[in-house]
């Protein structure tokens, strides 16, 4: 590709990223959220984090690995039970990271 | 000097999500170079488009020579999830300058309103001090990105196997820490549940569309248990 092109495609990438970001905060100032939506928009974040996860922790390019042996998922699960437990953000993702990577070091190697 | 105090604070929530974060940075860089473009190419792509999967998918449809109409595209399909962002946050920002919320659009990236968008829940952001937190997480990634391209673009064969460490988990482990205190009640449950079901049955979807469409299920499945909450409530109170 010439260096014309690829400049042509970082515009039109920061053009659409952009708009996408800015659209409804350059106009916030009248734009007007219904009530309905906004209390359907506070589900927004349980729901993207968790479709971004899930598929992570959950499976593998060949498909679900829902197995004890799967250092994601064991991790993913305990920093699930730490947090309902304990409700300290710190302590879920020190003591979920410590067990992912002991997973991945002594039982997967 | 408050304000200071307030960016930083922004700056250490996103701390395990940039850990998270560096491998990517470092396989964007290098995998740039292995595909022949320039380390300024990479430099301008995260400096100034500044969008994590869309510049890997970018990449891939450049090597497989793809229109440029397309990559644009397929850019803009990437990162429509941006603009439930935009909504959620909408109600918080809406008082600031438009200057100021021009400036923030441009760093609304998934690990920001993850890091930040909770505080204002936690009651550790307001609408007097979330800006500030907000900038201080935008910063911190837009630092590290920028960092850790430049790096992988310069020395990326010399770090074997980054993409393998599983350094990524870190954000698998601070999105859940986030989605916890949340699970309080039963509509959030059911989002919970819908969203891990949808996305794992929707994966393959090109695009993230898969994503876009499985948080669009959790969010209404959410919003239904809680409108039959509301209505259970009212009748009982009507009752009594």
């Amino acid at each position: 590709m010439s260096n014309a092109q690829l400049t042509l495609i970082i515009i039109g990438m920061f053009l659409v990223t952009y708009s996408v970001r800015t659209v409804l905060f350059a106009s916030a100032h009248k734009a007007h959220i219904p009530d309905w939506l906004n209390k359907a928009l506070k589900f927004v974040p349980i729901s993207v984090l968790t479709a971004i996860i899930a598929p992570m922790s959950l499976t593998n390019a060949s498909g679900l690995l829902l197995t004890l042996s799967n250092p994601w998922l064991v991790g993913a699960l305990t920093c699930l039970v730490v947090g309902l437990f304990f409700q300290r953000q710190l302590l879920t993702i020190c003591v979920g990271v410590m067990v992912f990577f002991v997973m991945k070091v002594f039982v997967v190697a | 000097m408050k304000t200071l105090r307030h960016a930083q604070r922004g700056a250490i929530a996103s701390i395990p999500m940039i850990i998270g974060g560096i491998p990517f940075g470092l396989l964007f860089g290098s995998l740039a170079i292995a595909n022949d473009l320039s380390i300024w190419f990479a430099i301008a792509m995260s400096s100034i488009v500044f969008a994590g999967s869309a510049q890997f998918v970018a990449l891939g449809l450049i090597a497989a020579g793809a229109p440029i109409w397309v990559i644009v595209l397929t850019t803009f399909v990437v990162n429509l999830r941006h603009i439930l962002y935009a909504a959620d946050m909408l109600k918080f920002v809406k008082h600031l300058p438009l200057k100021l919320r021009l400036f923030m659009g441009f760093g609304l990236i998934d690990e920001t309103y993850a890091a930040v968008r909770p505080m204002y829940d936690m009651g550790s952001a307001n609408k007097d001090t979330g800006h500030k937190v907000y900038i201080g997480s935008f910063f911190s990634f837009y630092l590290m990105w920028n960092v850790t391209t430049i790096i992988g673009a310069l020395a990326g064969e010399l770090i074997p196997g980054i993409s393998q460490w599983g350094l990524e988990f870190a954000m698998v482990a601070t999105f859940i820490s986030i989605v916890t205190p949340y699970l309080k009640s039963v509509p959030y449950w059911g989002a919970f549940a819908v969203a891990i079901v949808a996305s794992v049955a929707l994966r393959e979807m090109p695009n993230h569309l898969g994503l876009i469409m499985a948080t669009l299920m959790a969010v209404t499945t959410g919003y239904v248990l809680d409108r039959g909450n509301a209505q259970n409530a009212s009748q009982e109170a009507k009752h009594v």
